[in-house]
């Protein structure tokens, strides 16, 4: 029997044990908590227990199971909330009221359920990995196409017929070229480590839209890209997650909120179930998988919430849907692995944190992509992880290893935040390597000035930043005219266009065809009022007629469902800047 | 099953050791007697095969190797609890310290703690009335919040924790089942005694629980003082039903502690010596706040933290910011100049506000003021700084009514002592103050709400701009 040893928080040691494998699965004592083998040697083996080890004893039973930490696949994920290793909240508090208990133990799906299936194929049909035999009306809105599991091929001998059947019942036999024969039901189960196969890798070139102006138009991310989201606390990363939870054109979103507040986790369930998604009128939870490993539960388990996460959001994209996965906060989950470090007394590298830090991060965002997958579908994740920088110092090793393996960088600002400019993205940080990839997108599906319009929109608040250091010296008023216009016009960038009220119901989402509109509105401004001040018209002149106060409120004042308001603002604008005298 | 051990290996810090030891859980609470037939408390900090490390929260001191006896107590560290602790006075540890006998037990609970299920919450939606402008009209307290102070040395944040106590209001019908839960970790005498007599001169003191952990008490027994309160206050919350808010003062002493365990049980330090789990531990303790789906009770935290060195971004404001939801700063600035509280309200947040302010739980006019205020006022800031390079005399008219503005808010907004203020005219008054600026500045509001709020001539007579000299100039020029 293996026998605990030694116990220090969540990190275990057994003595003189030969039979573990790394990365197995293990219960650990009486309560039967969940521990996964982190380390071997002929001494000892190392295990962290995902779950609090209060009055575990020396002596107490360890039990292997002989497999890896598993994401149990199947009906029912979508509208469920999970812990950090996918036990079902829901259940949980049915089963032990409010608090969490050590060692519970709840199926991760609910296997009395009957789903109505409608299976593909018949008998003799050739069958491998990833390709769909059923499919499901999981909700709604999502229809769940059933995968053929790991590790079988071969020739259908058995199907059932369609109709409603539990999870765990068997729906189909297959004969491989051993004549052995494989059972398989609605429920696969996949080690939560490992990435799960695609038959090809493909370019990117669509976006990932999400109506927030200054990522769709300054710093877009692609359909199977990454992005990362840095900023210190009350800078908005949670609510932009939300927003981009909330609106994004993925077809199902997988929440993690990976050592987040109690509350905001309630928040975001409660509201995800209001919520109506405005392009198929259904509440958003019905495309929605919500994974909550608040920072008061085990630490262990924080570092296995992202990769439970993945792996859902990959077998979802293996169906040919394009998820968009949040982590909120990838920070907590690097502290989760330095804080096990600690406890194994590894040698720490930069500020403690492990060595092999910058590698794992790189393989959790490396499992985003477009692919073709075995169902010869197309499908993408898209992985968008905020970050949570000690004293909001973008050097610290998390966020400069991030910067390493995404292409997508929205750097939240405090002075912006402090301000209540929201989305408090800086725009002099952040960037995107995306918007070569999509030019083509864009260009076609939203029109050729969209480009041209946001290149001059970055010019001027690039210039607006330059002239800011003379501003800061010497004040505005020495400013000649053009130069005044600059900052002005660039405030109505900032205020009316990169700022966005999340609470406005126009303008919690905006369509591209607005921003575009929203943005040739503002250059045709900037070039009449250039007109003007060429003919020697004082700038004061120009503020006088408020047009610049007027453009700013477009994006309350014009409904999204009514464009066509934008003409009047032409005519506006030629008559208030044609009656300066 | 009572085991009893004699003698000790080694004495380390607040640490002991004992070897061969057998039948013993991780984290199970011993009592140890000494030679002299005192008795202290301790807890399982590490298990090593038949090693045990335990942390003696009374400390150290007059411990031997011989003849002490260990007793190991088979569970976790409980509290006995009943309704009857309303009113008492504990120590750090939970033991009565008010000469008024051993507390009637109707339930003993494991200290540490269970994290708390997200799908058993109830988002947090019922404003606290805190009669205090800056903390109602732009952060908001909100029932089953985490709201932390941060302070600094010699600021005022006893008496505004003391403050928002005796003027908390609770909105709705449920507010006489109100109750405090008070910790102090590592304050002074002084400090405590503040507290109590506050509590006495609001008459709540019936319906309050303290435990006291002072400076000149055991250090690690700070490590237990906070669970022991906010074990109180779920008990009362979830089982009692009562509104609860917690008040705990000093986290930094606390953290400090919990610095000084580590460093003695030999761990790897993190940033500034504190441990690598400080976030954990800090989030162990935080995260007890909430409302639950089965009970009408609340738990509402206001911890206080007094910064090192003024700085926000040390390790134990930075995490704290990043587990509670939002804080009050409190800035030494403001507090130089006079202004009670001297709260910052630009680095100041509070997360939980917009859900519960608008129509149906303030004014429907609230949150598009706060947004225009914080707007407006950090515009003062850029004003400022450039006043400080060029001199506010080179000022262009429109910082300079800037300026204006930011005097005034400071002066009448954020500056109102120990006056307690209605939710009604705090948002008047922020409206008076928003319309001493032209109107065609408030770019964050929509008209609508501008016709109806926006008036320049109420703010030029109730603030006297007639007298004012920026504002008078302002007007020359216009005309």
């Amino acid at each position: 029997m293996n026998e605990v040893y030694s116990i220090n928080g969540p990190v275990i040691k057994v003595k003189n044990a030969n039979n573990f494998h790394i990365m197995e699965k293990v219960f650990v004592g009486k309560k039967k908590l969940l521990g996964e083998v982190i380390s071997i040697n002929d001494d000892h083996t190392v295990i962290q227990v995902y779950e609090s080890t209060t009055g575990l004893m020396p002596g107490e039973e360890v039990i292997c199971t002989g497999e890896s930490i598993s994401a149990v696949l199947g009906p029912g994920l979508l509208g469920n909330i999970f812990d950090g290793i996918q036990r079902p909240l829901h259940a949980i508090y049915k089963q032990d009221g409010i608090f969490i208990k050590p060692g519970t133990n709840v199926p991760c799906l609910d296997m009395e359920k009957e789903w109505e299936v409608d299976l593909k194929v018949k008998v003799g049909d050739p069958m491998r990995f990833g390709q769909i035999f059923g499919v499901i009306q999981e909700t709604s809105l999502i229809k769940h196409r059933l995968l053929i599991p790991k590790n079988i091929s071969g020739d259908v001998i058995m199907v059932k017929p369609n109709g409603s059947y539990k999870p765990e019942e068997v729906l189909l036999k297959i004969k491989d070229k051993n004549d052995n024969i494989h059972e398989v039901t609605m429920i696969q189960k996949w080690p939560i480590k490992e990435p799960r196969p695609i038959r090809d890798r493909l370019s990117l070139s669509i976006p990932l839209v999400s109506g927030q102006r200054v990522i769709d138009t300054l710093f877009p991310i692609a359909k199977g890209g990454s992005a990362a989201v840095p900023g210190g606390f009350g800078t908005g990363k949670t609510m932009m997650q939300h927003q981009f939870a909330k609106w994004c054109d993925a077809d199902i979103i997988v929440y993690i909120g990976c050592g987040e507040r109690g509350n905001e986790m309630t928040q975001t369930l409660e509201e995800f179930s209001e919520l109506i998604d405005p392009k198929s009128n259904k509440p958003l939870i019905e495309r929605t998988v919500l994974i909550a490993n608040t920072s008061n539960m085990p630490v262990a388990a924080r570092e296995a919430s992202i990769y439970t996460g993945v792996t859902i959001a990959e077998y979802y994209r293996d169906m040919g849907y394009h998820v968009a996965l949040m982590a909120d906060s990838t920070s907590r989950w690097a502290e989760a692995l330095r804080e096990i470090s600690g406890r194994l007394e590894e040698m720490p590298a930069e500020e403690g944190f492990p060595a092999y830090l910058p590698s794992r991060i790189a393989q959790f965002y490396e499992r985003a992509g477009y692919v073709k997958t075995y169902s010869d579908k197309l499908g993408s994740v898209s992985i968008i992880g905020a970050i949570s920088p000690q004293g909001a110092d973008f050097s610290e090793p998390v966020t400069q290893n991030t910067k390493r393996f995404v292409r997508a960088f929205w750097a939240l600002d405090k002075e912006l935040a402090y301000a209540r400019h929201y989305a408090a993205i800086n725009w002099n940080l952040s960037y995107s390597e995306y918007i070569g990839d999509l030019s083509k997108w864009y260009n076609k599906q939203v029109g050729v000035g969209f480009l041209e319009a946001r290149q001059k929109f970055i010019t001027i608040l690039a210039e607006e930043n330059k002239l800011m250091e003379i501003v800061k010296l010497i004040g505005k008023d020495v400013l000649p005219d053009d130069q005044k216009l600059i900052l002005e016009i660039a405030r109505v960038i900032r205020v009316g266009y990169l700022q966005q009220n999340a609470f406005h119901k126009d303008d919690t989402f905006v369509p591209l065809e607005k921003q575009l509109k929203m943005m040739n509105l503002i250059l045709y401004l900037e070039r009449v009022a250039n007109n003007v001040i060429r003919e020697g018209k004082a700038f004061s002149l120009l503020l006088n007629t408020n047009m610049f106060e007027k453009v700013i409120k477009v994006k309350y004042d014009i409904p999204n469902d009514n464009l066509d308001l934008f003409d009047d603002y032409y005519k506006m604008i030629d008559d208030a800047f044609g009656a300066i005298k | 099953m009572n085991l009893q051990y004699i003698g000790l290996k080694k004495i380390n810090g607040p640490l002991i050791f004992l070897d061969n030891v057998k039948g013993i859980g991780f984290e199970e609470m011993v009592e140890i007697r000494l030679e002299n037939g005192s008795v202290r408390h301790g807890r399982v900090v590490e298990i090593n095969g038949d090693l045990a490390a335990i942390l003696v929260f009374e400390g150290t001191r007059d411990l031997s190797l011989n003849n002490t006896v260990i007793k190991f107590t088979g569970k976790p560290m409980e509290l006995g609890l009943s309704k009857n602790i309303l009113g008492r006075v504990f120590n750090g540890i939970g033991h009565p310290i008010d000469d008024l006998g051993p507390v009637y037990v109707e339930k003993y609970l494991d200290i540490n703690g269970e994290p708390l299920n997200p799908v058993s919450r109830l988002y947090p939606k019922n404003y606290i009335n805190t009669g205090i402008s800056s903390i109602d009209g732009l952060t908001t307290l909100i029932r089953g919040q985490k709201l932390p102070i941060f302070s600094g040395s010699g600021m005022p944040h006893n008496e505004l924790a003391v403050q928002i106590v005796k003027q908390a209001k609770l909105t709705g019908s449920d507010a006489s089942n109100f109750s405090i839960v008070f910790a102090a970790m590592g304050v002074t005498n002084d400090v405590a005694n503040y507290f109590r007599r506050s509590f006495e001169e609001a008459g709540v003191l019936d319906n309050v629980v303290m435990y006291l952990n002072l400076s000149n008490d055991p250090i690690i027994e700070r490590l237990l003082t906070p669970r022991c309160a906010l074990t109180a206050a779920e008990y009362l919350a979830y089982q009692h039903n009562k509104h609860i808010l917690v008040v705990m003062t000093d986290m930094t002493a606390y953290c400090e502690a919990l610095r000084e365990f580590s460093s003695s049980k030999g761990e790897i330090p993190g940033r500034k010596g504190y441990p690598g789990y400080l976030y954990s531990d800090l989030a162990s303790l935080l995260e007890r706040a909430g409302i639950v789906k089965t009970a009408s009770g609340s738990v509402t935290q206001i911890p206080i933290l007094s910064m090192p060195n003024d700085d926000i971004t040390h390790p134990i404001p930075d995490l704290t910011g990043y587990i509670t939801e939002g804080q009050i700063v409190l800035e030494r600035e403001l507090h130089m100049q006079g202004i009670y509280p001297p709260i910052g309200v630009l680095p100041s947040l509070s997360r939980l506000m917009k859900d519960g302010i608008g129509a149906g739980f303030t004014r429907e006019d609230h949150q598009p003021l706060m947004n225009q205020l914080f707007a407006s006022y950090s515009r003062v800031m850029d004003a400022r700084s450039l006043a400080s390079v060029i001199g506010e005399d080179e000022l262009s008219p429109a910082d300079k009514n800037y300026m204006e503005f930011g005097r005034l808010f400071e002066k009448h907004f954020i500056s109102q002592g120990f006056v307690n203020r209605d939710i009604k005219d705090t948002l008047d008054l922020g409206w008076n103050l928003l319309s001493v600026l032209p109107k065609e500045e408030l770019d964050r509001t929509e008209e609508k709400i501008l016709d109806k709020f926006y008036d320049h001539e109420k703010a030029y007579y109730r603030f006297e701009l007639n007298k004012n000299l920026y504002i008078k100039e302002l007007k020359k020029e216009e005309h």
